[in-house]
């Protein structure tokens, strides 16, 4: 029997605020020693209360609207109740009935759209360190603003998740909302990953959440490990079960973390210390031109290809600073795919002057060939072509070799030295 | 009305013995059955409360403020921690 994929991805974004969701800890705790970086309401210590940091507010809508979300009116958080060490309240606010963005979605190469079900604003939990046996806690990150993505199963391979979270990770990078640096776990993937058989339509009855996996590279290989696993498993008229799985890189296989026979049960409730949020999407943000607008605008604009454009595009830097060359470019007659073929070849560092990267350009182009080889196949060309004034110049006339210089010129169309040109046409005449 | 003692007590993650869920099974559904008269209440029209104070968009700017404590403070009330760190029974060999 032939199978397909479906998959839907969970990913959780930390914002780069100076201070902490609920209270004014600094964020900034990366690297830094374990528990400086608190206080009692980011402890979940008794009586202290939660105030909502609007810088992060803005953030998340700015995420929203970058996928085309729908900015909820009114938004509320709720408390998610479960127990594990990392979380000192004994719950997590977060957002369930009331998600500030609704609804959006993000497009990938092929045209096919991933659907975003929701981003909604929520808090980091503390740090855990595995170490022989027991669990070290920090913290630090408890309580960090964090924005969750959740899309809907949409995906059907690997090779589609992983260009759906490089898009994401782009439109955080150029929102300017976090690092999104995966090793750091500024941002994470979770895929929820099971197989049915082609052509039905139905969601199997089951999936598989593939959680703490911190690089594009392992969350592919663990959901192709996965797919592979549940196929035989089905094959073999095996029932899959709603479980957790993580990757071990050394084994290259899943391996379970927790099984989830019970439904998860959460008992969400409005976060009582928490005002509503009200009128989110009179907020104005600002976006920035975002990759898939710039991408197209760079292909039509400057007649580029479509894959120097990717890389042109990669950073919102990388961007400005071609189109600073450009504008450089313009007074020199340098065109915009001269410059980006320069940039892309030459892997230009950023800080170099747009100006000097024009003066090389134009260095270039009027630069003399340097390939003695090439020069001396364009001179016998000459030669050739104009056997005439070959023969009187070995005959004595001075004069004669202006038109085989003038011949070589041509032939190189400009790009040879003049007296190197002369110096090998002596050579080959003698 | 009936509720599901052991479920919830899980949930809460807390220990009860049989003579306890016994206790609290009676006495939770006599809680539910009491709260049950709001029902009386026609709410068809009336927007649900969450929040009594009011207030709304209650914000503050992202700044850092003085809120932060020493880590010995942090960390006094854990009854085991080391180097800084608060430590607990490891959560994957449970």
């Amino acid at each position: 029997m032939k199978y397909e994929t479906v998959i839907g991805i969970e990913v959780h974004v930390e914002l780069n605020t100076k201070t902490k969701m609920f209270c004014r800890c600094s964020a900034d705790y990366f690297g830094k020693e374990p528990n400086t970086h608190t206080c009692p309401v980011c402890l979940g210590l008794p009586g202290s209360l939660p105030i909502i940091n609007e810088e992060a507010i803005k953030k998340c809508i700015q995420i929203g609207l970058a996928l085309g979300c729908t900015i909820s009116s009114k938004s509320l958080f709720e408390r998610k109740n479960y127990f594990y060490p990392d979380l000192p309240k004994g719950y997590q606010i977060s957002q369930y009935r009331w998600p500030l963005c609704i609804k959006g979605e993000l497009k990938l190469d092929s045209g096919k759209v991933i659907r975003v079900n929701r981003a909604h604003q929520e808090e980091d939990t503390a740090k855990l360190t595995h170490q022989g046996g027991e669990s070290l806690i920090d913290f630090n990150r408890s309580s960090v603003p964090l924005v969750e993505v959740v899309t809907e199963p949409d995906f059907s391979s690997s090779e589609e998740v992983r260009e759906y979270a490089q898009k994401l990770q782009q439109i955080f990078r150029y929102l300017g909302v976090s690092n999104a640096d995966m090793e750091r776990g500024d941002m994470r993937l979770e895929a929820n990953v099971s197989v049915r058989p082609e052509g039905q339509t139905e969601l199997p009855p089951y999936r598989v959440e593939l959680k703490n996996i911190n690089s594009f590279r392992f969350m592919v290989a663990a959901i192709e490990y996965e797919v592979k696993r549940q196929i035989e498993a089905h094959e073999k008229g095996e029932k899959l079960s709603q479980e957790t799985r993580g990757w071990n890189e050394d084994k290259k296989e899943t391996y379970l973390q927790r099984s989830k026979e019970e439904a998860h049960d959460y008992r969400y409730f409005p976060e009582p210390d928490l005002p509503e949020l009200k009128n989110m999407d009179q907020i104005k943000v600002d976006l920035p031109e975002l990759p898939s607008k710039k991408t197209e605008r760079f292909v039509s604009d400057y007649e580029l290809n479509k894959q120097q454009v990717g890389i042109l595009v990669e950073s919102i830097e990388m961007a400005d600073y071609f189109e600073k060359v450009v504008e450089a470019g313009k007074q020199n007659n340098v065109t915009p795919v001269q410059i980006a073929n320069y940039i892309v070849n030459k892997k230009v560092d950023l800080s170099v002057d747009p100006k000097q990267i024009i003066n090389d350009i134009q260095d270039k182009t009027s630069n003399l060939i340097s390939d003695d080889a090439e020069f001396e196949k364009l001179a016998k060309q000459a030669i050739e072509e104009n056997q005439k004034s070959a023969d009187d110049f070995r005959a004595g006339k001075e004069n004669a070799i202006q038109a085989l210089i003038g011949g070589v010129m041509r032939l190189s169309k400009g790009k040879a030295d003049a007296a190197q040109t002369v110096k090998i046409l002596r050579k080959l005449l003698e | 009305m009936k509720i599901d003692v052991k479920r919830v007590a899980k949930l809460a993650s807390l220990p009860l013995s049989e003579a306890e869920e016994e206790k609290y099974s009676k006495q939770l559904s006599k809680i539910l059955d009491y709260i049950e008269q709001l029902n009386e209440v026609d709410t068809l029209d009336v927007e649900p409360t969450f929040n009594v104070t009011g207030l709304s968009n209650a914000m503050r700017e992202d700044q850092v403020g003085d809120c932060t404590i020493p880590q010995e403070e942090a960390i006094s009330n854990a009854p085991v921690k080391k180097d800084g760190f608060i430590v607990t029974k490891g959560v994957f060999n449970e």
